[in-house]
C-alpha cells in the first residue's frame, strides 16, 4: 500500500509544482518549457513503478520501469545487434531510397500540369492507405533479410513525401516566378534557387511523417520473417517466450530511435527553413 | 478528392483516369517478369520443354533472358494459382469472389467472406476513432484553457507519435488478455485510438485558437461567460479544422486496426486475412484483403468528406 500512497503523493506534488511553474514569472522561459514536460513524464514513470509494485502486478504482465532499465543495461549487446539490423539496415536505407525516389518523381511530375492533376489525388489517396499490409508480399519478393524491410519502408514513405513535395513545388506565387524570369533564369536555376527552397517546409512535413512510418514498416515486416535478430523479431519472440522485460527494453529503444529521428529532422528543418514564419521567434 | 471541387467533373477526371490507366498498364507489364520463374516451373512440371531445364539452373539466368528464350510460356505467368504478382484482373476476381458472389449466395457473413472481415476491422476502427477523437478533443480543450496542460501534454503528444506503436501492439494485447479482456476488439481499438488522437488534437488546438482577438473581445463586451464563449465562438470556429483532422484521423485509425491485427495471430479482420494469406501461401487472398482495406479507407474518408461539406454548408461556411 505504501507504494500506492507514495505514487499518489508524488503525483500531487509534481502537479502542484507544474501549476506553480506555469503561473510563475518565468513561465515563458526555455527552462520552464523543458522542465514542465519532464516533470510530467517523470510522474508517469513513478506512477507506473508505484502502481506495479503497490498492486503486485506480475512482472510477466507488466514489469516496473526499474526492471526494464536493468534489463536494458544488461542486454545492450542484443539491443545493439537488433538496432543495427532494424534501424540502420532496414529503416534508414529504406528511408534514403524512398526519399530520393519520391523527390525525383515529384520534380519530374511537376514538369507536367496534366500529370500533377492526375497524380496528386491518387497520391493523396495512397498516402491514406494502410500500406503496411504489403509487408508479407515484400518479404516474399525480397527475402528475409533487410532488403525486404527496406522495400516496405520505401513503399510506405514514398507517397507522403511525393504528395508534400509536389504541393511544395507549387507553393511559389506567380510574382516570384516572374521575378526569376526577368533575371533570365533557366528552369534548373529557378528550381534550385527558388522552388526547391520554397518547397522545403512541405518536404519536412512529409519527412516527419515518414520518420515514424519508416520504423513502423521496418518492425512490422520483421513479424513476417526475419533473420534471428532485429527489433520486430525480438518483440514477437519475446512475447511468446514471456521475456516481457526484454520486449519493453526494445520498446524503449524504438521510442528513443523514433524521438531522436524526429528531433534530428526538426533540427535540420529549423536550419533549412529559418525564413519560414513558423520558425521565427523561436 | 479535394481539388476536384469547382472544376467540371470531366476535366478533373481525365488526368486521374489517365494516370490510373497507366498504373494498370505498368502493372500488367510487370506481371510477366515477376512471374516468369514460377510460370516456367509450373509448365515444366506438366512436361513442356523449357530452356534452360531445371529450376536451379534457371536461378542464374536473368528474367529477361528467360522471357526471351521461352516466349511461348510467358502467358502462363498471367494465369498462375499462386503468382508472385497477380494481375489486376485476378485480384479483382478474387475480391468479387469473396464479396459480391458470396453475398449473392447469401453467405456474406461467412468466415471466408471479406465483407465479414471488413466489418470486424471497421468495428474496431470506429471504436478506436470514437475513442481517439474524444481524447483528442478533450486534450485540445485542456490545452487551450490551461497553460499547465499546454506545457506538459503537447510535447508528450508529439513524442507518443514518434514511438512506433507496432512495437507496443503485442504488449497491449498481452496486457489486455491478462486483465481478463477476452475480446480482440478492445486492444485493436486502443491501438487505433493511439494513432488517431494526434491529428485530432493538433487540429482542434489550432481550431479552438482560430477566433481572432477582436472576436473574443466582442464576446467580452457582450459579457459572455467562459462557457458561452466556448459554445458560441470557439467551438463553431473549430469545426472546419475538426473535419480536416477527422479525415486524417479515420485513415490513421484504420492503419492502427490493421497493424493491431497483423502481428498478433488474430483470426478475423482484414489484417488477419493478410496474415493467414501469408501463412498459407495464398497471395491472391493477401492482395484481395489489401484492396478491401483500400476500398474501406476510401469509403470512410468519402463519408467524412460529404459530412464536412453538408455541415459547413449548413453553418454558412465555404467547404
Amino acid at each position: 500500500m505504501s507504494w500506492l500512497f507514495f505514487g499518489l503523493g508524488f503525483w500531487l506534488i509534481a502537479w502542484g509544482v507544474n501549476i506553480w511553474l506555469a503561473r510563475s514569472a518565468w513561465s515563458g522561459t526555455r527552462a520552464v518549457k523543458v522542465l514542465v514536460p519532464v516533470i510530467f513524464g517523470v510522474t508517469l514513470i513513478v506512477l507506473w513503478e508505484a502502481g506495479v509494485r503497490g498492486l503486485n502486478v506480475s512482472p510477466v504482465i507488466l514489469p516496473p520501469p526499474s526492471q526494464v532499465a536493468q534489463t536494458f543495461a544488461a542486454s545492450t549487446d542484443i539491443l545493439w545487434i537488433d538496432f543495427v539490423q532494424t534501424v540502420l539496415k532496414g529503416a534508414l536505407r529504406g528511408l534514403a531510397i524512398g526519399i530520393t525516389a519520391a523527390v525525383i518523381c515529384a520534380i519530374l511530375i511537376d514538369r507536367s500540369a496534366f500529370l500533377t492533376k492526375g497524380l496528386l489525388p491518387i497520391g493523396n489517396f495512397f498516402a491514406a492507405l494502410p500500406i503496411v499490409g504489403v509487408a508479407p508480399i515484400m518479404v516474399n519478393w525480397f527475402g528475409f533479410d533487410w532488403q525486404s524491410k527496406a522495400a516496405v519502408v520505401v513503399v510506405m514513405v514514398f507517397f507522403p513525401i511525393l504528395v508534400n513535395t509536389v504541393q511544395g513545388l507549387r507553393s511559389t506565387d506567380a510574382m516570384q516566378r516572374d521575378l526569376m524570369r526577368t533575371y533570365g533564369a533557366s528552369y534548373w536555376q529557378t528550381l534550385f534557387k527558388l522552388r526547391l527552397p520554397a518547397a522545403m517546409p512541405f518536404v519536412f512535413n512529409g519527412l516527419k511523417i515518414a520518420m515514424t512510418l519508416a520504423l513502423i514498416g521496418a518492425i512490422v515486416a520483421e513479424y513476417f520473417g526475419s533473420p534471428t535478430r532485429g527489433m520486430g523479431f525480438r518483440i514477437s519472440t519475446g512475447v511468446g517466450a514471456l521475456s516481457i522485460d526484454l520486449v519493453w527494453a526494445e520498446i524503449v529503444v524504438a521510442a528513443l530511435v523514433g524521438t531522436s529521428l524526429y528531433g534530428a529532422v526538426a533540427w535540420i528543418e529549423k536550419r533549412v527553413t529559418f525564413w519560414h514564419p513558423s520558425q521565427r521567434n523561436q | 478528392m479535394g481539388c476536384a471541387r469547382g472544376i467540371p467533373m470531366t476535366k478533373a477526371a481525365l488526368p486521374i483516369l489517365t494516370v490510373l490507366a497507366a498504373i494498370v498498364g505498368i502493372w500488367y507489364l510487370a506481371v510477366a517478369p515477376m512471374n516468369i520463374r514460377v510460370a516456367l516451373d509450373t509448365v515444366e512440371r506438366t512436361g513442356a520443354v523449357v530452356t534452360p531445364e531445371g529450376s536451379v539452373e534457371r536461378r542464374a539466368v536473368s528474367v529477361w533472358r528467360l522471357m526471351a528464350q521461352n516466349r511461348e510460356h510467358v502467358s502462363a505467368g498471367y494465369a498462375l494459382d499462386r503468382p508472385r504478382l497477380p494481375t489486376p484482373a485476378q485480384v479483382g476476381g478474387e475480391l468479387w469472389k469473396t464479396t459480391g458472389e458470396m453475398a449473392a449466395k447469401g453467405r456474406a457473413w461467412s468466415k471466408r467472406s471479406l465483407i465479414y472481415h471488413s466489418w470486424i476491422t471497421l468495428r474496431s476502427t470506429l471504436w478506436g476513432f470514437v475513442l481517439g477523437t474524444s481524447i483528442g478533443i478533450i486534450g485540445a480543450i485542456a490545452i487551450v484553457y490551461s497553460r499547465v496542460a499546454d506545457l506538459s501534454i503537447m510535447p508528450w503528444a508529439i513524442i507518443s507519435q514518434t514511438i512506433p506503436i507496432v512495437a507496443l501492439a503485442p504488449m497491449i494485447i498481452v496486457v489486455a488478455s491478462q486483465l481478463g479482456v477476452e475480446s480482440r476488439g478492445v486492444p485493436k481499438a486502443i491501438i487505433s485510438a493511439y494513432l488517431c488522437f494526434f491529428p485530432v488534437l493538433v487540429g482542434m488546438v489550432k481550431g479552438l485558437r482560430s477566433p481572432e482577438a477582436s472576436q473574443l473581445d466582442l464576446l467580452k463586451t457582450y459579457d459572455a461567460s467562459g462557457l458561452q464563449t466556448f459554445l458560441k465562438l470557439r467551438l463553431p470556429g473549430s469545426v472546419p479544422y475538426l473535419f480536416t483532422s477527422l479525415k486524417v484521423g479515420i485513415a490513421a485509425a484504420l492503419v492502427g486496426t490493421i497493424v493491431g491485427e497483423l502481428p498478433t495471430g488474430a483470426i478475423s479482420g482484414l489484417g488477419a486475412r493478410i496474415l493467414i494469406g501469408d501463412q498459407f501461401g495464398t497471395p491472391l487472398a493477401i492482395w484481395a484483403a489489401l484492396f478491401a482495406a483500400a476500398i474501406l479507407a476510401g469509403l470512410l474518408v468519402t463519408v467524412l468528406d460529404v459530412t464536412q461539406r453538408l455541415t459547413l454548408g449548413r453553418m454558412g461556411m465555404r467547404a
